[in-house]
């Protein structure tokens, strides 16, 4: 037993590797691991068993809030604070609060979808314990990695390397705290 | 009966064409900034576009100094070549938002490797666009008041019923969502060129910018709900920003703006002038930098068709615009056309138009033109001059000659009109020229997804391969183009 490791990182060649690994590593009943790879693989959120995120749900209400914030600056600034007379037209002519209410809504829904999505990520963050593991540079090029965290209430240093070298990987590598 | 592989080659070609691997990708389009010489066409083009862009610098210090009486607008054309300019250039911008969103949602993968550089692109034209009304301002540095609502001293706001004002939330809206679409889209590649950099500047400034991505599963599962939702929400957007700007023509009463039928043509036009803008980019950029394998001559075919296609709505609306003019049976409105198109002063311009607009993209019915890419740069070229036209001929021969003729007045820019303008574009091409250098400019982690060896074998796949509804294997193993 190894003292001070974050976790084990097993290197694969290809995606299809990769998902057949983590399908089996959630099967032995690991629950905190993290696959990495240099482009989305859509297989391996069910391989790994991420649920989907909370992050549609925020966007909405990043969009809502925009509307609102739309049409109660304008209602305010035209029928509240400066009401002014044009040609007698109603002061309160929603129609053309329409557009800036509309990009408004925009504005933010976009700006959740960006800051929510790197908040949620827990980015940024630009040191993480992988990262110690020299071959990990490859990650964001051409290899895969799968992730067990020692954290892990199944995780025993000796049965996970087993495990994991049983997977057929390149390597299994320590991960350093 | 034909082979199906056949028809599937038919209807979808290679997006990559060579042999590669997802190493290979990223080297080749990760080496143009870590480890290739600058090379020296890179200089002299930048030098150019460097020294077009002090005209630009020129101008505004002028303008700053003297007020924009230095410009030819007058009465009745007082709105000259800064909208016409603005609208030229946010019209640009357009392809970049289409491509990476509207093209993303329907699937369409060949958007993939123009996509990075179009949304530069759109940055870029939007920047140039912004300068134009805000100079136009003559004291920008009041315009803070005058266009974003702020609660200020003397207790007055903006006029929220004027499509001026929905302009000015249409253009930063779209600035600022095209700016966070086009960063998420670098945060993978830049950590890309961040494990990959030997430059321990260039390795520390990537690390910065890619905020310490590393490529998890659940940080791609998020990344591409926000990435996914970005692309539907930038759709409805990117059509109500020229939907916008041609409000603040049609919303007007003067003859010649007042159609109804404005935001759908100046929508067409705008993807026109974008996709023109595009294949003359990419078109030496693929040569330069022996992007071939991944800009491929389908791309610029499918480019071109998308012209033929938005050039020919553009063209149906030039008729229905005179169509409208008769029509009306407004004797204001009639004049309007037969001033623009017979006996006023700008004529020329009209027919310059319809040779530009009209007449040169008839060309790309047919193959030879459209497979050549001599043929599409050279059209591309000649429909960004026409979309120019076809802006000048709206605002200027409109205003020119309105309701009463005591008001009419000829218009003609300054010296001072067209160093701004050109200008701007110098000053664009320096800042497209500066992005190909520091950053990749081919979406490399989406080129990978494209490989062959990126598909999971054995599991549902999220691509449907049985493109004619009929089940059959196609083997991955074998690209087809050998």
């Amino acid at each position: 037993m190894k003292e001070n490791l974050y976790g084990l990182l097993a290197e694969f060649d290809s995606p299809t590797e990769l998902v057949d690994a983590a399908n089996a590593v959630r099967e032995a009943g690991y629950t905190k691991t993290d696959a990495f790879s240099p482009f989305p693989i859509h297989e391996i959120d069910e391989a790994l068993g991420i649920k989907r995120s909370i992050l549609p749900v925020l966007i909405f209400f990043g969009g809502l809030t925009g509307t609102l914030l739309g049409v109660s600056l304008q209602v305010f600034v035209h029928y509240i604070d400066y009401p002014l007379n044009v040609g007698g037209r109603p002061f309160l002519s929603w129609l053309s609060f329409v557009p800036p209410a509309y990009e408004l809504t925009i504005l933010l829904a976009g700006f959740t979808a960006v800051f929510g999505m790197l908040f949620l990520n827990g980015l940024p963050r630009p040191y993480h314990p992988v990262f110690n593991v020299p071959r990990f540079a490859l990650a964001t090029r051409e290899k895969f990695f799968l992730l067990i965290e020692s954290a892990d209430p199944k995780y025993g240093y000796d049965d996970t390397r087993a495990l994991l070298q049983r997977l057929d990987p390149q390597e299994v590598f320590d991960v350093p705290e | 009966m034909r082979d199906l592989k056949e028809i599937q080659l038919a209807m979808q070609p290679p997006m990559v064409e060579g042999d590669h691997d997802f190493g290979s990708v990223s080297d080749k389009i990760g080496d143009i900034t870590l480890k290739r010489k600058t090379p020296f066409h890179w200089f002299i083009g930048f030098g150019i576009a460097f020294i077009v862009a002090q005209l630009l610098m020129m101008t505004v210090t002028t303008l700053l100094a003297r007020g924009i009486g230095i410009w030819g607008n007058n009465q009745p054309v007082g709105w000259a070549f800064d909208i016409i300019n603005f609208v030229w250039w946010i019209g640009i911008g357009h392809a970049g938002t289409l491509i990476s969103a509207i093209l993303l949602l329907l699937n369409q993968k060949w958007r993939t490797s123009i996509n990075r550089f179009a949304e530069a692109m759109t940055l870029f034209a939007v920047a140039c666009a912004a300068m134009f009304p805000l100079l136009h301002t003559g004291r920008p540095w009041l315009a803070a008041y005058w266009l974003f609502p702020y609660p200020n001293t003397m207790g007055i706001w903006p006029q929220f019923r004027s499509p001026l004002i929905w302009d000015v939330f249409a253009v930063s809206t779209y600035a600022t969502i095209s700016l966070l679409f086009w960063y998420v889209g670098l945060i993978p590649d830049l950590a890309t060129l961040r494990d990959r950099a030997k430059n321990k500047y260039f390795k520390f400034l990537y690390g910065i910018f890619s905020w310490g991505w590393r490529g998890s599963a659940r940080h791609w599962h998020r990344y591409e709900i926000a990435y996914l939702i970005l692309a539907g929400i930038s759709t409805p957007l990117v059509l109500s920003v020229h939907s916008i700007v041609s409000f603040d023509f049609s919303v007007s009463q003067v003859p010649g703006w007042h159609a109804s039928f404005f935001p759908p043509y100046f929508v067409a036009g705008a993807i026109y002038a974008g996709f023109a803008m595009v294949l003359i980019l990419c078109i030496p950029l693929r040569v330069w930098y022996g992007m071939k394998d991944f800009i491929t001559d389908t791309h610029l075919i499918y480019m071109g068709k998308v012209m033929l296609a938005t050039g020919l709505i553009v063209v149906y609306s030039y008729v229905m615009e005179a169509f409208f003019g008769w029509y009306s049976a407004s004797q204001y409105e009639q004049f309007m056309i037969y001033n623009r198109i017979w006996t006023g002063p700008y004529w020329y311009m009209y027919w310059l138009l319809i040779l530009c607009n009209g007449m040169s993209i008839q060309l790309l019915w047919f193959k030879r033109f459209r497979e050549s890419p001599f043929w599409l740069f050279l059209i591309s070229i000649v429909v960004s001059i026409g979309m120019w036209l076809e802006r000048f001929v709206i605002i200027v021969t409109s205003l020119n000659r309105d309701f009463l003729p005591s008001s009419w007045a000829m218009y003609s820019p300054t010296m001072f009109d067209w160093s701004m303008f050109i200008g701007t574009i110098g000053f664009f091409f320096t800042l497209i020229y500066l992005f190909v250098r520091f950053l990749p400019i081919i979406s490399i982690f989406e080129v990978r997804t494209l490989l062959p060896a990126a598909n999971v074998h054995g599991h549902p796949s999220d691509f449907d391969e049985s493109v004619l509804g009929v089940e059959y294997t196609y083997d991955h193993t074998d690209p087809p183009n050998k």
